[in-house]
């Protein structure tokens, strides 16, 4: 039992250590930077970031400045805001998909300038679907020898790529559905236009010999 | 027990001593923009830097992969997608910068797929304990087989997916384009029929008469 807290505890740590060397960009103060992923619904997405100041005084970044925090903001496809916190300088956001679509993840700082700012890094890790699975928090709950590990690993895996493949039925579906759709809309302008085209020759013909009777002049 | 103990632990230990990681990101650059990503990477990594343009303009974007010491590594314009592969030769910060400098109209949506030392964190390595050796290895090693299989088949999936989001985004630009071109034709038909009329009045109109009556004597 104390054996498997003090797993825990040393697994916990050694998340937190890996966690600060990851992809990093660098984004002013104010800026707001925007990232899009495109996933089937029921997917668990986990990102991770931590964010440094730059201190111009020994010209590097600041690793855990207090005092900043990011709103992390992830809007679904239909544009509706499903998750909008504020976390500190170093966070860690989970949402499950429940549309499929484009999701968006934005990232801004909180802080209260108006324009311009110091210069933040970002170091970001996202993980999507099978990606997010924890399998060493797996293997020390339920206790399973390395090969149960690998077999529930590949199950997760076919469960991601069913997924995909529905979610690329659907995406399909909706590609074929704006085709017929541009297709009937140039049928029916086109009729239109010719239609309009008719009439507007005969109002043109039919009101010009009025006026011209009417001048005397024909 | 004590041997998933040992078994974790030792995977902790090769964690530690290799850098890990994988992203998958998918980021609008719009017109006129840079946008770099850095890494810290150990010497004897490996790398791996995948980028397709999904959608915007011609599908082009630049592309500079840059060593700790400034060299580069990688450079080339205008590429719609490629993949770099590659052993990290000095210990340090390499960046990589998409351009859309050339490009004053059309923003871009890029993705990129960055995996340093394969993806350690969702791979399960170590020292099993060994009952029977030769059986436990071979289905061990067909099931590694197959991991590897499915993550081809994923990432299979992850290009159709870009190449399909590709199509259907020109598809949806084309339906509302038509819409509103259309819609702005038949108003000018319409402008145009009743402007050439009122024109053609205004000819016959204004003073006129005394002109046209000095006309036919």
């Amino acid at each position: 039992m104390g054996n498997q807290s003090f797993q825990f505890l040393v697994f916990i740590v050694l998340q937190l250590i890996l966690t600060t060397q990851a992809l990093y960009f660098h984004i002013r103060e104010t800026e707001r930077k925007c990232f899009i992923e495109e996933i089937p619904d029921q997917t668990l997405v986990i990102g991770k970031y931590k964010v440094e100041l730059f201190d111009a005084a020994s010209n590097t970044y600041l690793p855990s400045t207090p005092g900043i925090g990011m709103h992390v903001e992830v809007k679904d496809p239909d544009e509706k805001i499903i998750l909008s916190k504020l976390y500190t300088s170093e966070g860690r956001f989970t949402f499950t998909s429940h549309t499929p679509g484009e999701h968006v993840i934005c990232l801004y700082s909180n802080s209260s300038a108006w324009f311009g700012g110091q210069q933040l890094r970002v170091h970001l890790d996202i993980d999507i679907g099978e990606h997010a699975v924890d399998y060493q928090q797996i293997s020390a709950k339920e206790k399973l020898t390395e090969l149960q590990l690998r077999v529930r690993q590949l199950i997760d895996q076919v469960e991601q790529i069913s997924k995909e493949q529905s979610y690329q039925r659907y995406r399909e579906e909706r590609f074929r559905a704006t085709s017929e759709s541009t297709n009937q809309r140039v049928l029916w302008w086109s009729i239109a236009q010719l239609l309009v085209l008719v009439i507007a020759g005969f109002w043109q013909m039919r009101h010009l010999k009025g006026f011209f009777e009417a001048k005397k002049l024909v | 027990m004590l041997g998933i103990s040992v078994n974790i632990f030792v995977v902790y230990l090769l964690f530690l001593s290799k850098q890990i990681g994988a992203n998958e990101l998918t980021f609008e650059l719009p017109d006129n923009a840079k946008e770099c990503f850095h890494e810290k990477l150990k010497v004897g990594s490996k790398y791996t830097l995948e980028f397709q343009v999904v959608t915007g303009g011609n599908y082009d974007v630049d592309l500079e992969l840059k060593s700790p010491s400034g060299r580069v590594l990688y450079k080339e314009a205008k590429k719609q997608y490629d993949q770099i592969e590659k052993t990290a030769e000095e210990e340090g910060v390499y960046v990589f910068c998409f351009s859309n400098e050339f490009s004053t109209i059309s923003h871009k949506v890029i993705y990129i797929d960055w995996r340093v030392d394969g993806d350690p964190e969702h791979e399960i390595k170590g020292n099993s304990p060994q009952v029977a050796q030769g059986a436990l290895t071979m289905i061990e090693s067909k099931v590694g087989g197959i991991h590897e299989n499915l993550e081809k088949v994923i990432d299979y999936q992850t290009h159709h997916r870009l190449r399909e989001a590709t199509g259907r985004a020109r598809a949806e630009d084309l339906q509302e384009r038509v819409q509103i071109w259309s819609l702005g034709q038949f108003i000018l038909i319409i402008i145009v029929a009743i402007g050439t009329v009122l024109l053609l009045r205004s000819f016959f109109t204004d003073r006129r008469p005394a002109s046209s009556m000095s006309w036919h004597r």
